[in-house]
């Protein structure tokens, strides 16, 4: 690692990068969403629908023990996988909508296990579809460039301008700006071990809580955990977990990812690089993977 | 030249004409004439067509120097197609022919192509429908829905004349009364068909008051009991839009009928064969061409009729070429045409970007192609204009759409400031438009050039004089060029978008400010454009829906809406504006 990163001054000790325990307890729980959502996804069929698969996720989570959630599972099929159409936040939550042969979904769940908050979003598709292909070719280059950005210790807010760039480039349309607050990405914590918590509109409570904490301490201090296209972003990435979730759109499909990005004090990683959507671009691996900063500096 | 009689149906005795190719194997085009006609009608064009193919015409019985039978059943569709038969066998008895017929010609060989398709090889038809599939299309339109009915109406006060031909006396009598001494400067001043070559014949008067029998000896049988008449043969419809006869509504419902058909809308009347000899005769040997997989043979696929068959709807599945197809409202363009199915010419100066587009098109299923093109550049233009011809064809569909960005006092823009906005905005416009449009005129199948102008072509302002005054430029030469092109049926619309987040923030160059300063202007532009969130496939969608209805001048975002309403009713107050500094600091 070549510089420091250049983060927020008087950063409060929440920001205070993981431990080696910590890491490995948010790895497991990273491992568990994403086998949740591979399982899951292996028995999506034509017709389910995305309450169906919603409620297969949360029980497949439930019954190796998870009780808290930052989000409890989001499904999207077709085109809601690229929010068309989407007006009001309550679009976000699974409907009816069946799945069909050749239809884009995602699925996206954020369990607590163990206390560890993880955040994963997987992208699939139920048979050929070319669009989606060339979208999850297209992500590669996103995950490699906010890596080297967080790396580079450029503000959160220039990053997320990069990836706009990128994704002009690309053709792609920015998905990640429907979501609350227009994020491409968010703090995640460690929250307290105690039963069964509350969740509101889908949202765990001690979760909310510890972002709640993190937004008064960082509108104080001069960052947020919550990583948008707005002033309050223009800062370096803080210590701590981030669930950076790049989501692109292309003429009605839409695809994503999201895995947590670890941020110590003078470097950055992903957690863990075995993930499904990293596993894919091994097995068929696209050109451009390498080289989204000469793309970022050619785009218009 | 050589004559033949030969004995049609009924041993009625027909003179047919025979011309051009002799050598062996060479392909037999019957071209068959209408009312009220000799087959010297069909001159001009085959004398074009001899050139490769043994060409084929007769005088059709009771005109000409053919037989002319009294009795009107003697002019059934029956016995014109064993007529037709005849011929055939008597000239090409080995081989199919292709058949190509107009008006009365082309409905008599609809009837031959669908009863005995094993004579022809190919038909292309002009002006003349089957008459059981009139009757079928108008039982098709008996509903009470605006357009069908519009259609009825439409092609009904056009066949005014069918209606007129069923009384007694009249039509004969007015033929012959000096109807047919008036008849060439009738033809002259209708559809601006020039006498000569023999045509109209002398027997014109005798002809046309005895070929008012086709009209009675069929019309309202078959209206009144139409049959079922599908075909495999090869059919290759000739719509002209001005026909003052025959709507082209008329053959919207052909693919139900021809299993193999294409469908060529075309500028131009009811006389086509003597007005534009040399596109009929390349059109015909297009589809003679490809039906004898005879090596060059061009493409006919983008005449398929899809589901809809509107020449529109067609044209949009065609060739489009995109200007500026590398980023922003060019390269949504290229798609919103690939997802519906056309073939792209992508340009653009960026060979990066404009792969990608093309990739993209590519996904979509379209075909597509890659230009690195820098329009403001002549030669460049030309070369990519012959290149565009010469792999993919004539363009049916031309978005000139490059341009660039310029802002800043007109004191403070330099002469080459001047030079590198007009070529792009003003010269790429001029080349496209110029270059395509003589293809496309020449080509005679119309066609839409689509040029992108700017809300700031009537929008006055000291914050971008140069941008706008280019703008403006193009959209007089948009209203210009479609006056001079709309007699060849090609639609000129300009569109004028207003505030649309494209690259064109990041790369506008800010006259009189220094490098720090132009970045930051443009990224408070870029910040400004991202809050007003228009984006650049809302404008794609409605440059689709331009060239769908042919509309002349196109504001997209509701300030180029108000703009173009204040610069036409409020210009005071436009003045008044023109003096804020609208530049987002």
């Amino acid at each position: 690692m070549t510089s420091s990163l250049r983060t927020a001054t008087g950063v409060s000790a929440a920001c205070a990068p993981p431990t080696g325990e910590e890491l490995d307890g948010f790895r497991s729980s990273q491992r568990i969403a994403y086998e949740c959502t591979e399982a899951v996804a292996a028995t999506l069929r034509p017709g389910v629908t995305e309450k169906h698969a919603a409620h297969q996720m949360r029980r497949w989570l439930e019954e190796r023990g998870v009780h808290d959630w930052f989000h409890q599972p989001f499904v999207w099929f077709g085109d809601r996988t690229a929010f068309v159409g989407f007006r009001v936040p309550l679009q976000f939550f699974p409907t009816n909508r069946r799945l069909e042969e050749g239809m884009p979904f995602i699925l996206d769940c954020a369990p607590v296990m163990n206390g560890y908050t993880s955040d994963v979003g997987y992208s699939g598709c139920l048979g050929a579809n070319p669009v989606f292909d060339v979208l999850m070719d297209g992500l590669a280059e996103h995950r490699s460039l906010v890596l080297s950005g967080v790396r580079s210790g450029r503000t959160l807010r220039d990053i997320y301008d990069d990836v706009d760039r990128l994704l002009a480039t690309q053709g792609f349309d920015n998905r990640h700006r429907r979501y609350p607050f227009g994020v491409i990405a968010h703090r995640v914590d460690a929250v307290p071990e105690a039963g069964p918590a509350p969740v509101i509109a889908r949202f765990g409570l001690n979760n909310l809580r510890n972002l709640g904490r993190d937004i008064r301490a960082g509108r104080r201090q001069g960052w947020s955990p919550l990583w948008g296209p707005y002033r309050s972003s223009d800062h370096g990435a803080t210590p701590g977990l981030w669930a950076v979730e790049p989501h692109l759109g292309f003429r009605g499909v839409g695809a994503k990812f999201e895995e947590l990005l670890v941020v110590t004090r003078d470097d950055a990683f992903w957690l863990d690089d075995d993930v499904p959507h990293v596993r894919r671009w091994r097995r068929v691996p696209t050109p451009a993977v390498n080289d989204s900063e000469e793309l970022v500096r050619a785009a218009p | 030249m050589k004559e033949h009689r030969i004995s049609g149906a009924g041993d009625v005795e027909l003179a047919a004409f025979e011309r051009g190719s002799q050598h062996h194997g060479a392909p037999t085009v019957l071209l068959v004439h209408g009312y009220p006609d000799t087959s010297a009608v069909w001159n001009p064009v085959a004398d074009l067509l001899a050139e490769r193919y043994r060409v084929v015409t007769y005088d059709v019985r009771g005109s000409g120097q053919s037989g002319h039978p009294r009795a009107t059943s003697a002019y059934s569709l029956e016995n014109l197609a064993g007529d037709l038969e005849a011929i055939v066998s008597a000239l090409s008895p080995d081989q199919p022919v292709h058949l190509a017929g107009h008006d009365w010609g082309s409905i008599q060989s609809w009837e031959a192509v669908t009863t005995k398709p094993e004579l022809f090889a190919s038909f292309t038809s002009m002006s003349g429908p089957s008459l059981d599939h009139v009757a079928h299309w108008i039982r098709a339109r008996m509903r009470l829905r605006p357009r069908p009915l519009g259609e009825l109406v439409r092609q009904g006060v056009r066949s005014w004349y069918v209606y007129a031909f069923q009384l007694p006396l009249l039509a004969p009598l007015a033929w012959r009364l000096g109807l047919a001494r008036a008849w060439p400067r009738v033809l002259a001043f209708g559809d601006g068909a020039q006498p000569g070559d023999g045509w109209p014949a002398p027997t014109l008067a005798a002809d046309a008051a005895r070929g008012v029998k086709l009209y009675r000896a069929n019309m309202s049988d078959r209206l009144r009991r139409p049959r079922e008449r599908s075909t495999d043969v090869p059919v290759q419809v000739i719509v002209p839009t001005g026909d003052r006869f025959v709507t082209p509504a008329l053959a919207d419902d052909t693919p139900r009928w021809a299993s193999n058909c294409w469908r060529r809308e075309v500028a131009g009347g009811h006389w086509l064969v003597r007005v534009q000899p040399d596109r009929v005769a390349r059109w015909i040997s297009e589809l003679v061409d490809n039906v004898e997989h005879t090596e060059g043979a061009p493409s006919m696929e983008r005449l398929r009729p899809s589901g809809a068959t509107r020449a529109a709807s067609t044209r949009l599945a065609g060739l489009v070429v995109v200007t500026g197809a590398g980023s922003g409202i060019g390269r949504a363009t290229a798609l919103a045409f690939a997802e519906r199915g056309a073939t792209i010419a992508a340009a653009d100066i960026n060979p990066d970007a404009v792969a990608r587009t093309v990739e993209l098109c590519r996904v979509l299923g379209a075909a597509a192609e890659p230009f690195t093109v820098d329009v403001s550049d002549t030669d460049v233009m030309e070369g990519f204009a012959n290149s565009v011809e010469s792999e993919l064809g004539v363009p049916d569909i031309v978005v000139n759409n490059a341009g660039i960005g310029m802002a800043g006092n007109f004191l403070d823009t330099s002469v080459a400031d001047w030079e590198k906005v007009l070529g792009v905005n003003l010269w790429g416009v001029i080349h496209g438009a110029r270059l395509f449009g003589h293809m496309m005129r020449d080509r005679g199948e119309g066609g839409n050039i689509v040029n992108i102008a700017s809300a700031a072509a009537f929008t006055p302002s000291k914050t971008f004089p140069a941008y706008a005054t280019t703008k403006s430029a193009v959209l007089m030469l948009t209203e210009s060029l479609r006056a001079e092109l709309a007699a060849d049926g090609i639609g000129v619309t300009a569109i004028c978008p207003g505030v649309v987040d494209t690259g064109i923030t990041t790369t506008t160059r800010f006259v009189g400010q220094s490098e720090d300063e132009q970045a930051r202007r443009q990224r408070a532009t870029k910040r400004l454009y991202q809050r007003r969130n228009f984006t650049p496939d809302r404008v794609a969608e409605a440059i689709v829906a331009a060239v769908e209805r042919d509309t002349a001048v196109c504001p997209v975002t509701i300030e180029a809406r108000v703009s173009q309403l204040a610069h036409r009713f409020a210009p005071g107050l436009v003045r008044k504006l023109a003096t804020v500094d609208l530049a987002p600091r």
